[in-house]
């Protein structure tokens, strides 16, 4: 019996362990390398941004298939998983290096919906990319505007 | 003696007199807006290019066709608080006259005579045109009303006597255009959006203690008040963007780099992604006379 009960309060204690530790055991270079990996994604989003933005502007030839490819990325990036490096405790008040703001994590935060709108003007732009210049530089505007949309209330503006 | 202080208590009163009516509220003529046919469909645009939604707008809206206020600005005289200027006859300004409006406008004076604070950039938009502000009240009165009372502003004193903002009109609020000689049409027509109706000067410039904006230094950026960071220098070398860059910019809010509008700007580009082709190049061609000069 008492081996039981010790045994019982041993697995309580590792699984109460367990849960803290995911809660607050999030070490400096975990937070650091998520700070990194964010911004490297924005990087990809910027990069594959100028392609578009280039044709737009016309200071690259229209071209579908390097558009669409361009917009597919794009596409892909707004839908991948990012949880895994947008911890709690990497904002802007917490860390240096990032211009995150606490807001994000906030209660009632609508950065989910700010996401979503996201992936919507990307998907708007697959199709864009795909058909003629025209349409992409119609769509670039929604596109641009659905970044602001996150960059408006969640990131500090530069020193 | 009785005698030396009474006779200075009569010039204090005299100079504090003609003080109050140097500095009184002006209105517009009663024909400034006579002859001229609005047009709401200008009016919207006109609407974007002021820039009216951003600020009047409730506190974390995207509808730029309601306007209850409520988003407050926070300076180092006070916070205040855009009113509700929706078309509500209550809370709104739906029962004003077209000259009260225009007088709000384009001299910062209320329809019972008070000076408005110059969180309200009257001070630009009176560089402007009554024919696009009569464009705009037409545009304006097309809008849905919207029951939301206005917030008193949390001024304290001395700030809060409207009586001293005759004296700050005075000073600090000036008609006259920032960047003047020879300019080609469209660099005018691109003064008017930057200097009148786009306020750009309003958040882009420096203030001095008095909150007036220092000209000499026209669009060289400025501290954000009631937060960190800056607002941008919009002048080039500090500016380096082809005039293809900045129409780019004012229409997606993306940067040469890719990187996008933040903060406030955003709520900017919303307005300025509405405005024709022909506008944004001719913002970009007076921005760059600006950085020229």
């Amino acid at each position: 019996m008492r081996k039981i009960l010790i045994a019982g309060l041993a697995i309580t204690g590792t699984a109460i362990g367990a849960i803290a530790y995911a809660d607050n055991h999030i070490s400096d270079a975990q937070k650091a390398a998520a700070v990194k990996a964010r911004q490297a994604h924005m990087t990809l989003y910027a990069f594959n941004l100028g392609t578009l933005g280039g044709m737009a502007k016309e200071e690259i030839p229209y071209d579908a298939a390097a558009a669409t490819a361009a917009a597919d990325t794009i596409a892909t990036l707004a839908q991948l998983p990012q949880s895994g490096y947008w911890l709690p405790g990497t904002d802007n008040g917490s860390m240096e290096n990032t211009r995150a703001l606490p807001a994000i994590w906030a209660d009632g935060s609508d950065v989910g919906t700010k996401a979503g709108d996201l992936v919507t003007a990307a998907t708007a732009m697959q199709t864009a990319a795909a058909t003629d210049l025209d349409s992409l530089k119609a769509a670039m505007g929604p596109l641009g505007a659905s970044c602001g949309g996150c960059h408006k209330g969640f990131r500090q503006p530069d020193e | 003696m009785k005698r030396i202080i009474l006779i200075l208590f009569i010039i204090g009163c005299v100079v504090a007199a003609i003080g109050l009516v140097i500095t009184r509220p002006q209105r517009l003529q009663a024909d400034a807006l006579s002859g001229l046919t609005p047009d709401a469909d200008r009016g919207r645009l006109v609407y974007a290019a002021m820039g009216c939604a951003s600020c009047h707008m409730a506190p974390g809206s995207d509808d730029p066709t309601r306007l209850p206020g409520g988003k407050s600005f926070v300076t180092d005289f006070g916070t205040f608080y855009a009113p509700n200027i929706s078309t509500d006859p209550e809370h709104g300004i739906g029962d004003w006259t077209d000259e009260q409006i225009a007088t709000a406008v384009l001299r910062g004076t209320s329809p019972d005579n008070q000076h408005y604070f110059p969180v309200f950039p009257y001070g630009s938009y009176m560089r402007g045109d009554p024919s696009d502000v009569a464009d705009l009240i037409a545009y304006l009165r097309l809008l849905e009303p919207d029951q939301t009372p206005s917030r008193d502003h949390d001024v304290g004193f001395p700030f809060n006597i409207r009586a001293s903002l005759g004296g700050w009109k005075l000073l600090f609020a000036n008609p006259d255009w920032i960047v003047t000689g020879d300019l080609t049409e469209e660099q005018e027509r691109g003064r008017l959006l930057v200097e009148a109706m786009g306020h750009c000067g309003e958040c882009h410039t420096p203030r001095n203690i008095l909150g007036g904006m220092n000209t000499n230094d026209w669009l060289a950026g400025a501290a954000i008040p009631g937060q960190k960071g800056r607002t941008p220098d919009l002048r080039a070398p500090s500016l380096d963007w082809s005039a293809a860059d900045i129409v780019a910019y004012l229409k997606t809010g993306l940067t040469p780099e890719y990187d996008s509008a933040g903060g406030e700007m955003v709520d900017v580009i919303a307005n300025t992604s509405q405005l024709p082709d022909s506008d944004l190049s001719a913002i970009a061609a007076y921005l760059l006379v600006v950085g020229a000069n």
